[in-house]
């Protein structure tokens, strides 16, 4: 009885819904979704990993990669606020759903070949 | 006739989490009611062991996947009483911020839930519309819609601007009002009423020796709100605690639709006192000693026992969260109720059983 105003509202109004797929709504500005990071500025000291609370990143200093578990990535972005030279940011979407589970892997290149490569 | 002994969950229509209680009937007449938890049980009170104190922030907000807010919040609160820690006075307005539109997104879920309990599934995506609002405001203030990863030891990670203080507070206009269209129909309905008005009625000298928290207490008319003792910035609000005095089912669902609009108008209020200033000081320090640390959640008390050693790990993490308070209260209320009723009577504790087993 009382919800015959709501359900005429709602018969007259356009949906509460969107049609996903074909309809997206813009993320906002400041969400925190994926993270990347910008290896050329890494300094590989390693404080991502140590605050880190779900233990997702590794830092290899020998090797010089930065290895990041998606799956285990729990979107605090910890690591970006810690980061001392901020080359960590997220994005501001999720990342894409993967059939199979892969950790991200980046290498440094050495700065004497990337140098020459850039002149 | 004989006693049966009935099994009610831990999987069952009703509960989006697994509690299981042992029903013993008598011509459909619940006689006693016998609770076994245990079933999402992970450890992360032990995580302490591993996790530094400041990684637990973020374990203890998974705690909960509704109030998750608080949760860090209470922790916090902790640890910078254990390390003597000022938390700047906008810091303190902001953690007060969100907590509210927590509260405000937790008892519009309930109100959903509740009614999607007794079978009104067209109420439960009238609620369930709006609280879509709230989400979108912790979005887009904190970054994540839920578990918002926003305190941290000395204040908070994140600042409200002006653009988005007016943005949330004409979102709240419309949550107010769109909610108070849905106010007849869920408080003055005959159908609802059936289902609310007289059921489960649990005293209030009941309430008080069985330790009922949070709406549930309030609503059997003692006014306890730990908000009151002053944590963040509640001391500068003014707010009175929402008491009904009936103990049922009605008067629970009453306390809750009416503390949507006490936060939002808590809101307000904080926006119109919002000071300028830091976000967070530097802790300096380890957590050495120990500390009891109280938070009113959506669902009631939420209780933190720390306890430190000069390490960066602590000693001891204990949290008491206020489901587990509100399981004898519960067990008071289900012996004499219908059978038809379990569900209904399950729900208005707001059981968290994620929170419970921790």
């Amino acid at each position: 009885m009382f919800m015959t105003k709501t359900i005429l509202k709602n018969l007259l109004t356009k949906y509460a819904t969107r049609l996903y797929p074909f309809q997206k709504r813009e993320p906002f500005k400041h969400s925190k979704g994926e993270l990347k990071i910008v290896m050329e500025k890494c300094i590989l000291c390693g404080v991502c990993q140590m605050r880190c609370p779900s233990q997702c990143i590794t830092v290899d200093k020998q090797a010089k990669t930065w290895k990041v578990d998606p799956f285990a990535c729990v979107y605090c972005g910890v690591c970006v606020d810690a980061c001392p030279v901020k080359c960590l940011y997220q994005e501001s979407l999720y990342r894409t759903p993967l059939a199979e589970k892969d950790m991200v892997v980046h290498v440094q290149q050495p700065k004497e070949a990337a140098e020459p490569a850039a002149t | 006739m004989a006693k049966t002994v009935l099994p009610f969950g831990p999987q069952h229509p009703v509960l989006p989490e697994p509690l299981h209680l042992t029903l013993a009937i008598e011509d459909e007449i619940v006689k006693e009611a016998i609770p076994k938890l245990g079933y999402v049980h992970r450890g992360l009170e032990k995580l302490a062991e591993i996790r530094d104190h400041n990684q637990m922030i973020y374990i203890v907000e998974r705690v909960c996947g509704i109030c998750s807010c608080m949760h860090a919040l209470c922790y916090c609160q902790g640890i910078e009483a254990l390390m003597g820690l000022d938390v700047p006075a906008r810091a303190k307005y902001l953690r007060t911020i969100w907590a509210e539109m927590h509260r405000i997104h937790s008892h519009l879920l309930w109100l959903g839930l509740f009614a999607d309990a007794f079978g009104f599934e067209s109420l439960f995506m009238q609620f369930w519309r709006i609280r879509e609002r709230v989400m979108d405001l912790q979005e887009e203030t904190a970054g994540n819609r839920v578990i918002l990863s926003v305190n941290q030891v000395g204040g908070v990670r994140r600042d409200i601007t002006a653009e988005s203080a007016q943005w949330i507070l004409d979102t709240l206009k419309l949550v107010e009002k769109e909610t108070l269209q849905l106010k007849s129909t869920i408080l003055d309905d005959a159908t609802v009423k059936l289902r609310t008005v007289g059921k489960g009625v649990l005293t209030k000298e009941k309430a008080y020796e069985l330790g009922a928290a949070g709406p549930t207490l309030r609503a059997s008319g003692i006014a306890q709100d730990i908000r009151q003792t002053g944590y963040a910035a509640y001391s500068e609000l003014d707010f009175a605690p929402v008491v009904e005095t009936d103990g049922d089912c009605y008067a629970r669902t009453v306390v809750r639709f009416k503390e949507i609009f006490q936060a939002i108008d808590l809101l307000r209020q904080a926006f119109a006192k919002l000071p300028e200033g830091e976000l967070a000081v530097k802790p300096k320090g380890l957590p050495t000693g120990e500390v009891v640390s109280r938070v009113e959640q959506p669902r009631g008390e939420v209780l933190y026992y720390l306890r430190g050693s000069g390490k960066k790990f602590l000693e001891r993490v204990r949290i008491r969260t206020p489901t587990f308070a509100n399981i004898p209260p519960l067990l008071d209320m289900l012996p004499g109720c219908d059978l038809a009723d379990v569900p209904v009577l399950i729900l208005t504790i707001d059981p968290c059983i994620s929170c419970t087993e921790r």
